[in-house]
Order: structure tokens, then C-alpha cells, then sequence
């Protein structure tokens, strides 16, 4: 059988101003048939020479960087925009959401936006109303079929314009990153909903995200797409492994100070060190039974308003267990002078669990920008027990993330 | 079903994919005709009550005050059959000019035929349009204005017509240059105000002496609109000549928009 998707050298360039004009006004374009403008212009890639096939009933996780040039391939893929060169050749129906609730109205209902929203994406007005009663009920929205949109909450919107989503009867679907909002009893039914339309109606589905954990429980092959081109298109498992290695600075404790001194340098900031301490000892093999200590020596270089440094703490299925500020006990955003500063962040005992952990160190300007990789400076550690929870059971290893000590009462009750 | 998606190549009116994407003209129509009064006490109301009092302003002034002639019927009538076309034309064009800016978030998002929002705008100033036209119906009988029934079956849609093909050119051709340019944002209202100015709707062409000055008004797309369907309803003779520029102007109107917005639409969304 023929791929249902062939994607044939699809690149797209865009031509890069280097005067800054987010739009072109019509009186440059006037000027520039009269003179040559001054204004150089160099040509981008945002993609390059892309190719590869789809199979029906696929489902493919396509990953990438921001910027990396995911988006394009989709917008190319919907028709939004065309390719400036190479071809693709499709032999389905193309169904791209690449928002949720497009199109959506504020002041009409929600019935009204259930069927404007549905034609938008290119359902006919007979498979919306077949599919009516089962959008509402997904949703779950049916007592406010009638209030317009702007009264519902934003976690109602959302719904809405998943379920209708939900219901297209397209052979390929192509999907940006919708799961990235939403509560988390709302993002497994969307999951849920996913999974069931790859895998049991045996539908085409192109999925974009950045969380590395959705996409390997949807998707099993992955194309990564890296500057333009695409670098791995293989199981989902061997890539996701190098993707997640190459997108962040991994290391051993005893290389930090090494990886440090050659992170690229900050124009407001510069990490000079991370130490682990329990007990006055510095390493990543630690103890639950007593707290320790996580040190982040640095030097800020100019004045900032909101430069704070943080710590997740990640457990190795990327979850992250807890996120900490240095400046969260504060209760304004802090104008931080150019000095040098170590922040200490005590972690108690009794709370962790004896696994193995991640932790991420970060750097970042509010609202401004991150300092530090993307995904942190990752700092792997151990925890070894010793806080004599469940000794009794020494067989009986503890499944949980984490292992706070918790205050039990038994009683025994006679009579 | 096969398909290919590559870098254009010819160009093509794409009318039957215009065809395959026919409900969403509805809805987007409907959208637009329900949405627009939404929140206003008095709703639906503001289509009839807009024309009619500008019909009221326009006869005090012009018509009492100024005495401007009107070819032989009540100057509120003659105001207002050029106004309600003029209605159709100024609010299409305006809103058909500006559709692709404010409906940018969805053309970034999915692909439908951009055509759809221009023609729909004109659709919804039409629905417009039919609503104060039921009171122009209501004022030939206040007035108790004798037709010819014959020329009012003819010249009417005609003048509809005109007025429909003129809005959607001058519509789909700013609607494309203002998503490029958007200086248009600010060159459409003074265009729509302009060109009230060269239209016979406040005062007939009778009282333009000079003839150069005529065949300036007659290079104007609505002219010929607004002097057709006024036809219908008065048996006054029409300068064939400047009918037939006008005719012109208003399908060349029609050509370049389609072209230029055809040849351009593939790049809105790398431009909205």
C-alpha cells in the first residue's frame, strides 16, 4: 500500500529583513522601485530538504527544539502556507489542530460555537449534528449549551473545542502541542481520546509536543527535526533517549565545575558553582534520614529585577516532583545588584524516597529570559535509606516517588 | 482521494474548492449577522434604525435646508435608495478590507479558501441590506408612489447586482493589500468617505454641469449601481455612456480584486 503521506523536499524559506520592520509599509515598497534599498536581507531556512513517508494508521511524534522548524512543517502540512519548494502528496483527508477552539466566538453559545468551530475545521454541518450529542458529553459543558462562550471558564473552553476536535472523521490529523494546557484529569482524557484514535480507529495522526512522556505513549516513531532538517526518524524509544540527552547538559557530580565553566556565557548572569552537601560532605550519594543541602554559587552581572535561580527536583520518568525559588519567600520581585551570591536550599530529611533523582538547576530573569540550558544543568543523585521507614518489610521495596515521614496512630480497639 | 500540496504554480479561481467549502459561507455569514448586534439593547433594530436616520439627517439638510432637487420624487425616498446601496458597498468594503487582520488567528490556523471571508462580508452587508430595504418598500407605500413594475424587476436587481460585484472587487482587493500593507487600515475609511462624495446618493448627477466632473463621478464603481436600481423606481432617462464606464470600472474593480487577491492569499498566513 502506498504511504498516506509523502513528504518530498519540502523546504520553506523566508527572507529575513535586517532593518527592523515587523510589517512593510507602503512606502518602502514605493521608495525601493525608485532606488535599490539599503536594507540587506538574507535568506532562512525554517525548513530544509524535509522528507519522509507516512504510513496509514501511523502515528508519528515530531519532535524538535523551539524554533527547530516543527510548526512550519505542520503549517505546510494544513495548507496554511505553501512550501517554496518540494512536494507532498496526501491521500487523505488533512485535519490540522494546530489550536484548540479556532475560531471560537465569544459572544455566541456554545452550541452556536460547537458548529462554527466544527465547520471551520472542515466538518460538514450533517457530521456535527450526528456528533452533537457525544462533543456535549464529552465535554461535559451540557447545562451551558446555551450561555455564550465568554461566561464559561477558560477549563470549559477548552473542553468544548477538544471534544470538537475530538469528532473529526479525518484520515490524517495533524496536532500542535494541545495537550500542553488543561488540568491533568482533562489532559488524560485527551490522552485517552488520542490514543483511542490512533490506535483502535486505526486513523493517520502527526503529533508535535515537547512533552517527551506524551509522545512516547502515542506515538512509535518519532521524527526529530533539528535547524531545518530532519537529524532521526526511527522508534520512538532510541530517539527520545538522544533527544532528551542533547537538549539538556547531563552530568556526573564530579564534572560540574567543569561543565560550568563552559556554559555559554550570559550577558546578566554566570554560574560559578552547584555543590551537594549533607553533613558537611560534598556528593550525590545522600541519605533520606537526614536533610542536605543544594548550594548554587553565582555571579550576577548587572542590576535585574526578578533574576532568581531555582532548583526541580525530577524523578527518572522526567517528572517534576518539586520546583523551588530561591526568592519564593519574598514577597515583591527582589532588584538583585551585581554581586556575588551563593543560594542554599535545604531539602528535609525524611522526604525522598530511596531512588534515584534529577536535579535541574536553573537560572532566569522573570519574564525576561532563562540564563541557564533549557532543560537545566541536570545533576543526577541517589538516595540511599536510612530513615527506617518499612524496615520491618526489608523485602518490600517502597514504589513511591517519594517518602515523607508520615505520622501513623494505630490503635487497637477492644471490645 | 489524492492530493498534492506544493509551491504555486498557475493560477486558478479555485471555484470548486470554493464549492466544496460551501457551509462555511454560511457560517461565517452567520457569525458576522448574529454577532454584530449581540449585547445591544435594541439588536436587530440598529440595521433598520443606521439608514433610517441618516435618511432623516440627510432630508433635513439637504433636502429642506439645502433644497437640493430629486428627481421629481420626495428627496427622502430618492436619499434613500441611494443610501441603503451605499450602505452595502461602504460597510462591505470596509469590513471585507479589514476581514483578513481580524480574523488573522484563524487563517494561521487552519486552511480554509480565504475568498470566503471577503464574500461573506459582502453577504452580510446584503443581509443588511434586505432588512432596510423591506422599509424602503414600506416608504413607496407611505408615499404612496406609483412604479413601473417592469423596470422595477429589472433595474433593482441590477442595481444590487452592481453594487454586490463592486463591493466584493474594491473588498478583496484592499482586503489583500491591507494584510501586506497595512497603511490601508488608515487609507480605507478615508477611501470609503471620498468616494460618498463622487456617488449621486445625497444629489442627483443632474445637477452636475460641468462634464469632466461627471465622467469623474461615473468612473466611480457605484454610480452605475445606485443610478440603476434608482431606475427601477423612477422613469428618469440615464446617460448610457456614463453607465456604461461606470459598468467598466466596477468590473475591472472586480477582475483586479480577484487576481491580486487570488495571486497573494497563499502568503497571508506568513503575513497576518
Amino acid at each position: 500500500m502506498k504511504p498516506v503521506l509523502e513528504i518530498q523536499n519540502i523546504s520553506k524559506k523566508f527572507r529575513i529583513h535586517h532593518e527592523n520592520q515587523p510589517y512593510l509599509s507602503l512606502r518602502d515598497s514605493l521608495v525601493s522601485v525608485f532606488k535599490k534599498s539599503k536594507s540587506s536581507s538574507e535568506d532562512f531556512y525554517a525548513l530544509n530538504d524535509v522528507s519522509f513517508n507516512v504510513n496509514a494508521g501511523e502515528s508519528i511524534g515530531i519532535i524538535g527544539k523551539n524554533g527547530a522548524g516543527k510548526s512550519t512543517l505542520l503549517k505546510i502540512l494544513s495548507k496554511i502556507t505553501p512550501p517554496s519548494s518540494g512536494k507532498i502528496i496526501s491521500r487523505g483527508r488533512i485535519a490540522s489542530l494546530l489550536e484548540v477552539g479556532t475560531g471560537f466566538h465569544a459572544e455566541l453559545s456554545g452550541r452556536e460555537n460547537i458548529f462554527l468551530n466544527g465547520s471551520i475545521l472542515g466538518m460538514k454541518r450533517a457530521e456535527i449534528q450526528k456528533n452533537f450529542d457525544a462533543i456535549i458529553d464529552f465535554a461535559g459543558v451540557e447545562k451551558f449549551l446555551d450561555t455564550p462562550l465568554k461566561h464559561y471558564s477558560s477549563g470549559m473552553q477548552l473542553r468544548l473545542a477538544f471534544a470538537v476536535a475530538a469528532f473529526l472523521e479525518n484520515e490524517i490529523l495533524i496536532i500542535d502541542e494541545v495537550l500542553a494546557v488543561g488540568d491533568a484529569e482533562f489532559q488524560k482524557k485527551c490522552m485517552g481520546k488520542m490514543e483511542d484514535v490512533s490506535k483502535n480507529e486505526g486513523r493517520t495522526v502527526l503529533f508535535v509536543s515537547h512533552n517527551m512522556k506524551a509522545v512516547q505513549q502515542l506515538c512509535k516513531r518519532i521524527v526529530w527535526i533539528h535547524g531545518g532538517k530532519v537529524v532521526a526518524d526511527g522508534l520512538s524509544r532510541d530517539i527520545s533517549d538522544n533527544y532528551l540527552k542533547t537538549t539538556s547538559v547531563n552530568t556526573s557530580y564530579g564534572e560540574i565545575k567543569a561543565l560550568i565553566d563552559n556554559l555559554p556565557s550570559d550577558s546578566d548572569f554566570k554560574l560559578e558553582n552547584i555543590c551537594i552537601k549533607q553533613n558537611q560532605q560534598e556528593g550525590s550519594q545522600l541519605l533520606n534520614g537526614e536533610s542536605f543541602q543544594i548550594e548554587i554559587h553565582y555571579k550576577v552581572l548587572k542590576q535585574c529585577l526578578g533574576l532568581r535561580v531555582y532548583f526541580d527536583l525530577c524523578d527518572n520518568d522526567e517528572n517534576i516532583l518539586i520546583r523551588s525559588f530561591n526568592d519564593e519567600n519574598l514577597e515583591e520581585i527582589p532588584v538583585v545588584m551585581p554581586r556575588h551570591y551563593v543560594a542554599t536550599a535545604t531539602i528535609p530529611s525524611n522526604l525522598l524516597a530511596a531512588v534515584s533523582y534529577e536535579i535541574r538547576i536553573h537560572a532566569g530573569i522573570y519574564n525576561v529570559k532563562m540564563c541557564t540550558p533549557e532543560l537545566g544543568i541536570r545533576i543526577p543523585i541517589d538516595i540511599t535509606s536510612s530513615n527506617k521507614i518499612n524496615i520491618a518489610y526489608s523485602g518490600d521495596t517502597i514504589r513511591s516517588k517519594i517518602s515523607p515521614f508520615i505520622n501513623w496512630n494505630n490503635k487497637l480497639l477492644t471490645t | 482521494m489524492e492530493y498534492e500540496i506544493k509551491p504555486k504554480e498557475k493560477f486558478s479561481l479555485g471555484l470548486r474548492e470554493l464549492w466544496q467549502y460551501k457551509e462555511l459561507f454560511y457560517f461565517f455569514t452567520w457569525r458576522d449577522v448574529k454577532v454584530k448586534y449581540k449585547q445591544t439593547t435594541l439588536g436587530f433594530a440598529w440595521v433598520i434604525l443606521q439608514p433610517f436616520f441618516m435618511m432623516v439627517i440627510f432630508s433635513l439638510f439637504f433636502g429642506k435646508g439645502l433644497n437640493i432637487p430629486s428627481e421629481n420624487i420626495p428627496y427622502p425616498l430618492f436619499v434613500f435608495s441611494g443610501l441603503i446601496l451605499w450602505n452595502v458597498f461602504s460597510v462591505g468594503v470596509t469590513v471585507a478590507g479589514n476581514g483578513m487582520i481580524s480574523n488573522a488567528n484563524i487563517i494561521k490556523k487552519i486552511y480554509f479558501p480565504r475568498l470566503i471571508i471577503p464574500i461573506s462580508s459582502v453577504l452580510v452587508s446584503l443581509f443588511d441590506f434586505l432588512m432596510a430595504f423591506l422599509i424602503f418598500i414600506g416608504m413607496l407605500i407611505y408615499y404612496q408612489f406609483h412604479i413601473n413594475f417592469i423596470n422595477f424587476l429589472i433595474y433593482v436587481p441590477l442595481g444590487i447586482i452592481v453594487t454586490s460585484v463592486s463591493t466584493f472587487g474594491m473588498g478583496t482587493l484592499l482586503a489583500a493589500l491591507n494584510i501586506k500593507y497595512r497603511d490601508f487600515r488608515y487609507v480605507i475609511p478615508f477611501l470609503v468617505q471620498a468616494l460618498l462624495f463622487i456617488t449621486p446618493v445625497i444629489y442627483p448627477i443632474s445637477i452636475l454641469t460641468n462634464e469632466w466632473v461627471k465622467y469623474i463621478v461615473a468612473l466611480n464603481p457605484m454610480y452605475s449601481a445606485i443610478t440603476l436600481f434608482r431606475h427601477g423606481i423612477i422613469d428618469v432617462p440615464v446617460d448610457m455612456n456614463l453607465i456604461l464606464i461606470s459598468l467598466l470600472s466596477s468590473i475591472l474593480c472586480f477582475i483586479i480584486g480577484l487576481y491580486y487577491f487570488r495571486k497573494t492569499e497563499n502568503y497571508f498566513a506568513d503575513l497576518a
